[in-house]
């Protein structure tokens, strides 16, 4: 299997250093396979990243890397993406990244819809510094910063990122690997601001401390709380109550921002030849 | 047009930093409106396109100084513009271009501080944030012009600095400089020199992004070009991944250091005049030094021995061109618009040999000709 994908990896950089049982490795492994489908050019290719664990992911791959600061990893793609619109961008964040720290940064990019590919590895922990609450932590959940229990609510980054106007949006998990490449596959081909949720689990400061059980149990948990969307349409709130649904979960047209760019280039062009 | 070269035209200072990183080839602006910066932001916003440019109003100062670091990866001459407190909250990403060595500059139209202070008033305050505002240890270089037409100058010579030795620029007006007018006469473009990133002269099968090839700076490949490598605000060893090997990390910020350090020479810029009779300097930068040359034309027709040492270049400071002085000189007056900031360098280049005296201002009037004079008056 992971021979088929060898080539997208700088291969002398593994192992990795993720914990065993960690999701992210699921999840990069779907997105580089989206990446094979899709044929893109890996000189024409950018992964950027933020900072924890999730954004470690640039340094393994084989592609234009980079590994910004924490929460930014949007704007600096927003950067390149301007300056070169031709390239395909991958900016891969984690759930405190991507929405506490950078929450600016993401609301702004998709009402922008500037064509970007925001994949967001959501544990909801951050992991790299040992388990604090993140703002996906559901509520009444322990963290290293809630030791009696979270009083947060979370965000629900679907619906996040469908009000904030991205043209893209869906959600798989780790276990729902097929679906997930084929979402992050959808969400590039869609020429605007796409944002695929992909759900991980960490064993190690989430699950320990919530009583969820080894990686098994928790991807078990994953497999029995998704409902596509689909199958979601002919079931009832009732039996909808604590689950989540995935699948493409929003899809609308909307002027891409370098292009609508191109043509103020344009415009500006022919102001100065009058 | 001939007209237009001949009697210069009435340029406005920000208006004079905009068409200098034109000249100098700049086709990205990332920012975030603040004042008194904001006419570099709204002229580039209409130039920029019109040579192919992009210009982007980003939601916040942060966003503003990562897509110019972005946008510099991918090929474009980029810069922002901002003030005091929007200098604040770039100094983290300015951090990553010094660690990451990715060329931009960082224009900050001086306004008083702290906090929101007097938006509309002029100060020299940022001079230490310029210096030591993001974390660590860094380098850095920093440019305080004293005219319109200068700022035109130094806005080219900061882009130059910054595409030859990899490091953001920031370029240090303040408010006077920003918003004055003034007539001045651009050179034509075949007078400006305009100087491009070394760019790798090996295939990406020998490609190492951060291996010095001698001069400190290695060269460097656009995103997209053919060249993948990888870019972190981690420490890193020349292939451009993390290392936190302890000889790996002294070996980076030494180079990082050295590599202006080998070319001070060059980056750094002084004015002097009338300093070879001089008794008392006046050491001044940026709006300050119009004063400052003023108060000197009226002492020296009082027949005081008086000269004007102007540093362009802030950071890296010229203490080895000022040390030339002290042999000469008694005292050195340092005005500035603010409560002391560049005078601790000139204490530590004089080490006690002359006195060292500070003018200071900072209730947002600038520092009269009169006031100066009065200065030096008192200290003879």
């Amino acid at each position: 299997m992971f021979a088929q994908i060898e080539e997208y990896f700088r291969l002398e950089k593994m192992p990795h250093i993720w914990c065993p049982g960690c999701g992210h490795g699921i999840i990069l492994g779907a997105m580089v396979r989206a990446i094979k489908e899709l044929g893109y050019d890996q000189d024409k290719t950018v992964v950027v990243s933020g900072i924890g664990c999730s954004s470690r992911a640039s340094g393994y791959l084989d592609f234009n890397t980079l590994h910004t600061t924490h929460g930014r990893a949007l704007a600096f793609a927003t950067g390149i993406k301007l300056a070169r619109p031709e390239l395909n961008i991958f900016v891969v964040m984690g759930d405190g990244d991507c929405t506490a720290i950078g929450g600016n940064h993401f609301i702004h990019a998709a009402r922008r819809n500037i064509d970007l590919n925001a994949i967001i590895f959501n544990n909801n922990i951050y992991g790299m510094t040992g388990g604090q609450y993140s703002p996906t932590t559901p509520y009444d959940k322990k963290a290293t910063t809630a030791p009696y229990g979270t009083i947060e609510r979370s965000f629900d980054l679907v619906e996040l990122a469908k009000a904030s106007g991205a043209t893209f949006v869906g959600r798989a998990t780790a276990y729902h690997t097929k679906l997930l490449t084929q979402l992050i596959v959808q969400g590039a081909k869609n020429k605007g601001f796409s944002v695929i949720e992909a759900i991980s689990q960490c064993p190690t400061s989430y699950g320990r401390r919530n009583k969820m059980g080894d990686p098994v149990e928790m991807i078990k948990w994953q497999k029995e709380h998704a409902v596509n969307v689909k199958a979601a349409k002919n079931m009832t709130e009732e039996q909808l109550a604590g689950k989540f649904k995935i699948g493409v979960l929003h899809q609308s047209e909307a002027p891409e921002y370098t292009a609508m760019y191109d043509e103020i280039i344009a415009r500006a062009q022919q102001k100065v030849k009058k | 047009m001939t007209e237009v070269r001949e009697f210069g035209r009435l340029m406005q200072g920000n208006e004079a930093c905009a068409e200098g990183a034109l000249a100098a080839g700049a086709r990205f602006f990332a920012g975030y409106p603040i004042t008194p910066s904001t006419e570099i932001a709204e002229i580039l916003a209409e130039k920029l396109p019109q040579v192919g440019g992009k210009f982007i109003q980003m939601e916040d100062e942060i966003g503003g100084m990562a897509a110019v670091i972005g946008a510099s990866l991918a090929g474009l001459k980029s810069l922002t513009a901002t003030s005091g407190p929007g200098f604040s909250l770039k100094q983290e990403n300015i951090g990553f271009a010094a660690m990451a060595e990715i060329p931009c500059v960082i224009v900050n139209v001086q306004r008083g501080g702290p906090s929101t202070g007097v938006p509309t008033a002029p100060a020299q305050g940022d001079v230490m944030q310029a210096r030591w505002g993001t974390h660590g240890d860094h380098p850095v270089i920093a440019l305080a012009p004293v005219s319109v037409k200068e700022t035109y100058e130094l806005t080219i010579k900061a882009f130059n600095f910054a595409e030859k030795f990899r490091v953001p620029v920031i370029l240090l007006l303040d408010e006077i400089i920003g918003h004055m007018r003034e007539r001045v006469q651009l050179p034509s473009p075949s007078e400006i020199e305009v100087i491009d990133r070394k760019k790798p002269t090996v295939g990406p099968d020998k490609y190492y992004p951060y291996q010095d090839d001698g001069t400190g700076v290695p060269p460097m490949a656009n995103f997209g070009d053919g060249y993948r490598y990888h870019v972190t605000g981690l420490v890193h060893d020349e292939t451009g991944f993390p290392s936190n090997k302890p000889e790996m990390v002294k070996k980076v910020l030494d180079r990082l250091h050295n590599k202006l350090a080998k070319h001070a020479h060059e980056i750094i810029m002084v004015e002097e005049s009338n300093l070879e009779d001089a008794e008392i300097m006046i050491f001044a930068y940026g709006s300050v030094a119009r004063s400052a040359n003023r108060a000197i034309r009226n002492l020296r027709e009082q027949g005081v021995k008086v000269g004007l040492f102007r540093p362009k270049t802030i950071w890296p400071f010229p203490g080895e061109q000022l040390r030339k002085h002290l042999d000469n000189v008694k005292t050195i007056v340092v005005p500035e618009l603010n409560m002391g900031q560049l005078v601790g360098e000139v204490e530590r280049a004089a080490a006690g040999t002359v006195s060292v005296i500070p003018l200071n201002r900072y209730d947002g009037e600038l520092i009269t000709p009169a006031e100066i004079v009065a200065k030096v008056r008192e200290v003879l």
